[in-house]
């Protein structure tokens, strides 16, 4: 799909050429491409684990495995998909777009976007290799409280360890390269305020990613040393605290979910208006109300932690902080039903997966508001009820939002158009598949299931083995996505330049598919 | 005949081709079957009313919170599908142009900001009264290890582990799965009526956390540390919870039960407890003032082997990688005696062996180390005495 | 054309300055932390304790004279792999605000060798913690005790009058948490448990 690069010497083994050229590729729509392959290979991996503990907790008691590969399951479900395949998604798109959407001919540091890409099979390769090793993965749920995962976690976690630093060190670089991309590079007259929505977001994701990732070194580097140098960070025997773990964990990872979110807001932002064929509504308070959400995320952390024992004045601020957040995301879900308002719709696979998107984030963000009762929390906290929100969140927020970009954009990518009845199937076997997965696990949270346990009580079994179910239907559309994908990428119905009826933007003015190398002249914005 | 069949299914295979061809029915179909399977499946799986004030409170606070999600969802998704409707391209084939309107952007700001102050309110007074844990009339220090939890009653002096009893038998699936299928310990914290029990949590290796929910009561153990709840209920009865906060590999498997006695059935259950205490005691003299033949101690020994160590060294000593080293030819269990006693007796620090000595007797340690040594694989002939274990102690 | 300023210096005063404020903040969380802890008594007054061993004012000061009393319940809580017998010698005791009180743990070291066990305490509630002052306590330093030893261990500590209000019960817990097992008897079994 992409005209050879000419930094590879001809005249060898074309399967050298071959590795050569991805290895050393500079260009930002390959590597875009390298972090969607890696991104979608993860996200498999990452649903075959999900599979495999939702199989175990099909029927009470203990059928296919222990409950120590249960949890090691659970734990690297949760940390290939929130660093292997939502993360890499999104810097993915990031690649690929920015420059065409601000008319830059590549990233500003190219080769950093090189090595900010290959650090990540690698860190990978070190936390799954973890699962082959004596004592087995990591087995302390993707948050690693301290000291399960400190003086308990079995050898295999400094790999997991390492494997997180890898990761940041890629985070930051990514974060790093589209800041000055999207700061030096805009073709003239594009002023800050006409950037299109999908890099606003990214803009103010990249400033989360320098701010929290770096937390996210230390606290591991913390368990590092404590688990091999003799300090005392979270051991109360020498003086430490676990709850410091904590704090500064959620200090990470508050922000870290908005690092999976506020792309996710970009990209419907870009797609509703276009299917609509109606302006953005309320371009500006979308600027801000993500702005004041990133800020916000900084401030909130402790809503994690209610049943920790904090003082009753801490757990006011955080409960008050927590709610407020509902306000600028109130604001962008109304922005999109007035965008939509008034429009002349149409509903391809893009602006179904964007609407699929708008509804079920809303009912994922409607039960974090729940969750943000402080004393209605002490009842949720850490049962199904909070697995039901983040799924609600994460699922609809980041995979969706991540479909509906691929299905925006994957004409302009391949030049084809892809299967338009198959992604309808796709997207509503997908939405029926989610809904039975995750809602039956608001009742069983609520009725008393605690997360992470390999086995449960016998009233909890219905609900289950459905939850269950739909998680293995799930899986199995997500195999159509992938078909859509090579279908589309070997060929189809050839894509015009605009693809899209309603689509402007700059990334719609060059050929499909983009040439290797774009915008060699900055194009003129008024 | 054939044909008939063959026109029949030509028809529904057309039927369903029209159907999928149709992008509106999926819809249809995607509501239809979320609300159905979920609704159905949904009855009575509201969250528990509980049975303390506190508990019936926060429920109503959780349906304020509820109902206000879902009058806003269906505000926003009852506008949204409203324009799905209405503005598609073949009901409104020319699109409007405005984009903005401080005013209304001005009202979706406020009113939400509104609702959460309402919501705020209650909701910061609830907080209040969990947090307020003055004037106990009884204090229960609970310590969670892995994977029991243990019961100390500050003011009577008197104190237990409690051990999740369901057989390892059901949990393996060969044996049908009883009433409270891993809700249900050996010995039940017991707490009377109508007095404002505090609970202190703390914790001997990781996180735990101790909930009832029927108290609304979910406290985490932390190690090191000391946290605090309470709860005051009305009327007697058994209640069950679990940890919830992931302590290793058997997190599923450390139930709380708790049985709420009426205060004068309490203060006589308070009273069976220290005679069961003295007369452990006299049991304990009795024991180590005389010495034991091996085939006294080895039927012992693998009951008590059975039921604490098995589930990580596992039933035939084979143990679980190198978290849980086996016993058979271990260095430990073949190496000096006082080395295993002491093993035994304190646990060690920084692994998940923990110290036995706080909850088995002196014959019960004294067997389990006979048992250990004389079987499983091993074969030191040694017979352990009670009286060895007392004086280790 | 010369600018007064040239962008190249002020672009090298910038990174010269982010890097001296970004040390300076971490240099200066160590205070923060502790200012933070103190007004929301995070950490059970932890770092409240950790001045009063270097400069604890060993006649505490009472501010006036008041009529109040507090129950103190304390709590004793042995580590993993610490063969001690450790417990309090009373478990409740009632004491006036303000004034000094003493209580004793009792500690023996049941095993055939010495063993050094240091004592971590933790109190709560927590808003409450910075009140419960000790002015002596054998949690200031480490315990060494010889194989068999028994010792009674002072804890001197007094109530500061600005408890609030609502506080009737302090909990103050110690958990002994071994610090240097003498070998031989555990190396091997630590060996085997990693």
């Amino acid at each position: 799909m992409i005209a050879h690069a000419e930094t590879v010497p001809s005249g060898r083994n074309p399967l050298v050429k071959f590795i050569l050229r991805w290895l050393l590729t500079t260009n930002h729509k390959e590597i875009g491409t390298l972090y969607l392959s890696l991104s979608f290979l993860l996200f498999f991996i990452g649903g075959a684990m999900a599979l495999t503990f939702r199989a175990e907790l099909a029927q009470p008691g203990l059928q296919l495995m222990g409950a120590d590969f249960y949890n090691q399951m659970v734990t690297l479900h949760g940390l290939v998909m929130v660093f292997g395949a939502v993360m890499p998604a999104f810097v993915g798109l990031a690649n690929w777009m920015i420059p065409l959407q601000i008319g830059a001919s590549d990233m500003a540091l190219p080769r950093l976007n090189n090595f900010s890409f290959w650090i990540m099979p690698f860190a990978f390769g070190l936390l799954l290799s973890s699962l082959f090793m004596p004592g087995g993965a990591p087995n302390f749920g993707w948050t690693f409280y301290a000291p399960l995962s400190t003086t308990y976690g079995p050898p295999s976690t400094d790999f997991m360890i390492l494997g997180i630093h890898m990761m940041g060190i890629s985070s930051i670089l990514g974060a790093i390269n589209i800041i000055v991309t999207i700061f030096n590079l805009r073709a003239p007259g594009m002023t800050l305020m006409k950037m299109p929505m999908f890099v606003w977001t990214w803009l103010i994701t990249a400033f989360l990613l320098i701010m929290a990732m770096p937390v996210l070194a230390g606290v591991v580097t913390m368990m590092l040393t404590d688990r091999h140098f003799g300090t005392s960070f979270f051991e109360a025997s020498g003086g430490g605290d676990p709850l410091i773990f904590q704090h500064v964990f959620w200090f990470f990872g508050h922000p870290e979910v908005y690092i999976m979110i506020l792309p996710g807001f970009g990209i419907a932002s870009e797609i509703i208006p276009v299917f609509a064929r109606k302006r953005i509504f309320g371009y500006t308070s979308m600027v801000w109300a993500t702005g004041s959400i990133a800020i916000l995320s900084f401030v909130v952390w402790g809503h994690h932690m209610f049943a920790t024992g904090m003082p009753l004045a801490t757990e006011l601020w955080f409960m008050y902080a927590t709610m407020v957040i509902a306000i600028p995301t109130g604001v962008k879900v109304f922005n999109w039903v007035a965008t939509m308002w008034g429009g002349s719709m149409t509903f391809e696979t893009p602006m179904l997966f964007a609407l699929g998107f708008v509804v079920m984030f809303t009912i994922g963000g409607l039960s974090g508001l729940m969750l943000a009762i402080a004393p209605v929390d002490f009842q949720y906290h850490d049962t199904f009820f909070v697995v039901a929100h983040i799924h609600y969140v994460l699922y609809p927020g980041a995979i969706f939002a991540t479909m509906a970009a691929v299905y925006y954009w994957i004409p302009k990518w391949t030049g084809n158009m892809y299967d338009e009845r198959l992604g309808k199937i796709h997207f509503w076997t997908a939405v029926i598949a989610l809904n039975l997965t995750f809602f039956p696990m608001h009742f069983v949270g609520l009725a008393g299931m605690p997360r992470r346990i390999a086995d449960y009580a016998l009233p909890f079994t219905g609900l289950n083995t459905f939850a269950t179910a739909g998680a293995f239907l799930l899986g199995l559309t997500q195999l159509l996505f992938l078909y859509i994908v090579i279908k589309t990428v070997r060929g189809g119905p050839k894509a015009t330049d605009q693809v899209w009826e309603g689509a402007k933007g700059l990334e719609w003015t060059v050929p499909s598919p983009a040439p290797l190398h774009t915008f060699e002249v900055p194009p003129k914005v008024d | 005949m054939n044909s008939q069949i063959i026109n029949e299914v030509i028809t529904v295979q057309l039927a369903i081709k029209r159907f999928f061809v149709r992008s509106r029915s999926y819809g249809a179909w995607a509501i239809l079957i979320s609300l159905l399977s979920t609704t159905v499946l949904a009855q009575g799986w509201d969250m528990r009313p509980g049975v303390t004030e506190m508990s019936q409170h926060l429920r109503t606070l959780h349906h304020i919170s509820l109902w206000v999600c879902i009058v806003v969802g269906a505000v926003v998704f009852g506008a949204m599908f409203y324009t799905i409707f209405a503005h598609r391209r073949s009901k409104n084939p020319i699109p409007a142009t405005w984009h903005h309107s401080t005013k209304v952007e001005i009202v979706w700001t406020i009113i939400p900001t509104l609702i959460l102050v309402g919501m705020a309110i209650p909701a910061t007074k609830a907080l209040i009264e969990i947090e307020d844990n003055s004037d106990a009339d009884l204090t229960i220090l609970v310590t969670g290890s892995q994977w029991k939890w243990h019961y100390q009653y500050l003011e009577a002096g008197i104190g237990f582990y409690s051990n999740m009893s369901t057989p390892l038998e059901q949990i393996n699936n060969t044996e049908a799965k009883g009433e409270h299928y891993l809700l249900e310990v050996d010995n039940h914290l017991v707490i009377p009526t109508n007095q404002k029990v505090r609970f202190l949590t703390s914790s001997d290796d990781v996180i735990h956390s101790w909930w009832v929910p029927d108290f609304a009561v979910k406290q985490d153990a932390l190690p090191g540390f000391i946290n605090e709840a309470w709860t005051r209920v009305p009327e007697p009865g058994t209640y069950r919870g679990q940890c919830t906060e992931l302590c290793g590999m058997n997190h599923a498997y450390m139930p709380i039960v708790v049985d709420v006695l009426p205060e004068d059935e309490f203060e006589s259950w308070l009273e069976d407890q220290r005679i069961a205490l003295e007369s452990m005691g006299e049991a304990a003299i009795a024991a180590r003032s005389r010495d034991w033949s091996m085939e006294e101690l080895m039927p012992i020994g693998e009951d008590t082997y059975l039921s604490n160590c098995a589930t990580c060294h596992q039933p035939d000593g084979s143990g679980q990688g190198i978290t849980y080293p086996a016993m058979t030819g271990s260095a430990v269990v073949n190496g000096p005696i006082e080395n295993h006693i002491s093993t035994i007796l304190n646990g060690v620090a920084g692994t998940e062996m923990q110290a036995w000595g706080p909850q088995l007797s002196d014959l019960e340690i004294a067997a389990v180390i006979t048992y250990e040594r004389n079987s499983l694989g091993n074969e030191t002939g040694e017979v352990i005495q009670p009286l060895t274990i007392f004086n280790s102690r | 054309m010369k600018d007064k300023y040239n962008p190249k210096i002020k672009q090298a005063a910038i990174l010269g300055v982010v890097p001296i404020v970004m040390f300076g903040f971490a240099f200066g969380l160590v205070p923060l932390y502790e200012v933070f802890c103190e007004l929301t008594g995070f950490g059970g007054g932890r770092f409240e304790q950790t001045v009063m061993v270097s400069d604890a004012p060993n006649v505490p000061i009472i501010s006036e004279a008041i009529d109040r009393e507090v129950n103190i319940q304390f709590l004793a809580d042995v580590g993993r792999g610490l063969p001690w017998e450790f417990r309090p010698t009373e478990t409740q005791i009632r004491v006036k605000v303000g004034e000094v009180s003493e209580t004793t743990y009792y500690a023996r070291n049941f095993s055939n060798h010495s063993v050094t066990g240091q004592a971590v305490p933790s109190v709560t509630p927590a808003y409450g913690a910075a009140s419960l002052q000790k002015v002596e306590c054998f949690c200031f330093t480490e315990q060494r005790l010889e194989a068999g030893e028994e010792i009674e261990m002072p804890v001197l500590f007094y109530v500061d009058a600005d408890l609030p209000d609502d506080v009737g019960t302090l909990t103050l817990s110690y958990s002994m948490f071994p610090i240097q097992v003498d070998e031989m008897s555990h190396e091997m079994a630590n060996m085997e448990h990693l």
